[in-house]
């Protein structure tokens, strides 16, 4: 039966290398996946974009190509990544420069473009009326950074047949970049909707690299996981009837069990039986994981349903503004000096006239990710830091609120320490559709040869 | 006799989030507590526990399959991850917020 091995190089933006430098040397793969495009991600590298025609792709790009590139070619590795981001041109031209000094032979290097989405946006009324149901664009249209749909495999399988080496494109869907090599190498129909939801299920295990190998899963005592510092990225075993095997580099650190499969399987799942994407639409309610050996881990009955007409896009689009300052307390009654400087910095607040659309106030190590959900006595705290933080219009009013907890210094309540005060600007996203057809993808090619 | 342990004792549970919604998984490590947890850990429940943070409904979906619950809960997230105020935009932290909850057990 054929099959494929392809390993996850990295999971998001900011991943470690040296993990994808250990599965292309040690896990005889035949790709190398880099998957690096959070929601926000594009939004972030299109302003960068706006500043500098040549950037705008992911940061680690150069990095990442350098460490990897050579070990690629001498084990014929293809690589298959979304670092490209807001700019995949400007990719291909670093991923060209590199290759040319490191002096490699033949190496075919797609781009595949097309998910910029915000020429179609701006200039056909229909599109605007119609399809945009989740935002008032009108609104927000002086305020629009970014529009990318999210697309599916078949640029990227077209790359595979004209034989690309490395293929790097923009806000191609996270599973795509996994599913595309799976259908190119296994010989599947596109509209094999089972087997392309069974190819959905390994990818969407597969796109958040350590999170399925034990990274993000340890709680001593509970769930140990040996040699987090050294954490192998994950590979998988992909078989033409649409069976897999979750696996590592057995010298890696981290595991592969049914325990850390269960979590990344429902890892920003919501209905199981309808999870969407460009290519199809998996159904994971008959998925069985079997733990048939030390990390490794059986994946079968993955299912899948038509893909759907629309495609996401998500939408970029600047919201006003967030300013915050955070002020340490320690000793006996800390929390009790910690709840003045918060009343004297609202109050402050009122005195200066504010102008701000939200405040939140939190005591660090008491309540700042959620309040007390239970009525538990609450125990004296050795140390407890202040943080109070605000949305607001402009930068101006934003700057304010930090200022204000820095003024506790001399002002405020006794024994405050370690200020630290910030604002930024905040680059939100809302999200769409667009009808598949208005969205077309295209390849470019750039070979080398020496 | 009845006996009160935290969900943490016998579960685990990874949080994810999409705009302003964010789900979490519940995974008894034992197959057969999966009952207990259908039992216990309802949507309305979870609604009546989360109150001060999920402004939206809380669907519930069951994966006998692989012995799992999925709460999804919407407005979960002040507006979603980049215009939420909280040290944790994402909800990364909400899991163990589920996990602290109790239970009562049969001894």
């Amino acid at each position: 039966m054929k099959k494929v091995r392809i390993a996850t190089g990295a999971g998001y933006s900011g991943d470690r290398i040296e993990p994808a430098i250990e599965v292309a040397v040690k896990g005889r793969i035949n790709y190398i996946i880099f998957e690096c495009l959070a929601e926000r991600t594009i939004a972030l590298a299109q302003r960068q974009k706006l500043l500098n025609n040549e950037k705008g792709f992911d940061n680690l790009l150069e990095a990442r190509m350098n460490a990897i590139i050579p070990i690629c070619k001498q084990k014929n590795i293809k690589i298959i990544t979304n670092m490209g981001a807001a700019n995949p041109e400007a990719a291909g031209d670093k991923i060209s420069e590199i290759v040319k000094a490191l002096g490699l032979e033949k190496i075919k290097i797609a781009v595949i473009l097309g998910d910029d989405v915000s020429e179609i946006l701006w200039k056909d009324p229909m599109i605007k009326e119609t399809i945009l149901d989740k935002m008032d664009i009108e609104k927000v249209k002086n305020k629009i950074i970014s529009a990318n749909a999210y697309t599916g495999v078949s640029s990227i399988i077209e790359a595979l047949r004209k034989g690309s080496d490395i293929i790097i494109t923009g806000r191609t869907a996270d599973t795509s970049l996994f599913l595309a090599p799976m259908i190119y190498e296994l010989g599947w129909r596109e509209d094999d909707w089972n087997l392309i939801g069974a190819g959905i299920v390994v990818a969407h295990l597969m796109e958040c690299g350590g999170q399925v190998t034990g990274g993000y899963f340890a709680d001593p005592g509970k769930k140990n996981v040996q040699d987090l510092a050294r954490l192998g990225f994950p590979i998988a075993e992909v078989y033409e009837d649409g069976k897999a095997l979750i696996t590592k580099v057995p010298e890696a650190g981290g595991a592969v069990t049914l325990q850390t499969c269960k979590e990344q399987l429902l890892y920003e799942i919501h209905d199981p039986s309808a999870y969407i994407t460009p290519d199809g639409i998996a159904d994971f309610t008959d998925v069985t994981l079997e733990d048939i050996g030390k990390d490794l881990v059986k994946v079968t009955g993955g299912k899948g349903k038509p893909r759907p007409e629309n495609l996401k896009v998500n939408i970029g689009y600047l919201d006003g503004y967030i300013g915050e300052g955070q002020i340490s307390y320690s000793g006996p009654g800390a929390f009790e000096r910690a709840k003045l400087a918060a009343q004297i910095v609202h109050e402050r607040f009122k005195i200066i006239g504010l102008n701000a659309y939200e405040i939140r106030t939190d005591f660090i190590g008491v309540n700042s990710l959620y309040s007390p959900l239970k009525d538990e006595p609450f125990t004296s705290l050795n140390e407890i830091r202040l943080r109070i933080v605000g949305r607001t219009k402009n930068e101006e009013e934003a700057k304010k609120i930090g200022d204000e907890v820095e003024s506790l210094y001399t002002n405020g309540p006794a024994g405050g320490g370690g200020v630290t005060k910030m604002f930024k600007d905040v680059l939100a996203i809302t999200s769409s559709f667009i009808p598949r057809e208005r969205v077309r993808t295209k390849v470019y090619l750039r070979e080398f040869e020496k | 006799m009845r006996k009160r342990i935290k969900l943490w004792k016998i579960a685990h549970s990874r949080a994810g989030d999409k705009g302003d919604i964010s789900n979490l998984s519940l995974i008894p490590y034992d197959e057969k507590d999966f009952n207990l947890l259908k039992r216990e850990i309802t949507a309305e429940r979870l609604k009546y526990y989360f109150r001060g943070i999920v402004k939206g409904r809380i669907e519930r979906y069951e994966l006998p399959n692989i012995h799992a619950l999925n709460f999804v809960m919407y407005g979960a997230l002040s507006g979603g991850v980049t215009r939420n105020l909280c040290l944790d935009a994402h909800g990364k932290t909400l899991s163990f917020a589920l996990l602290n909850m109790d239970i009562d057990l049969d001894d």
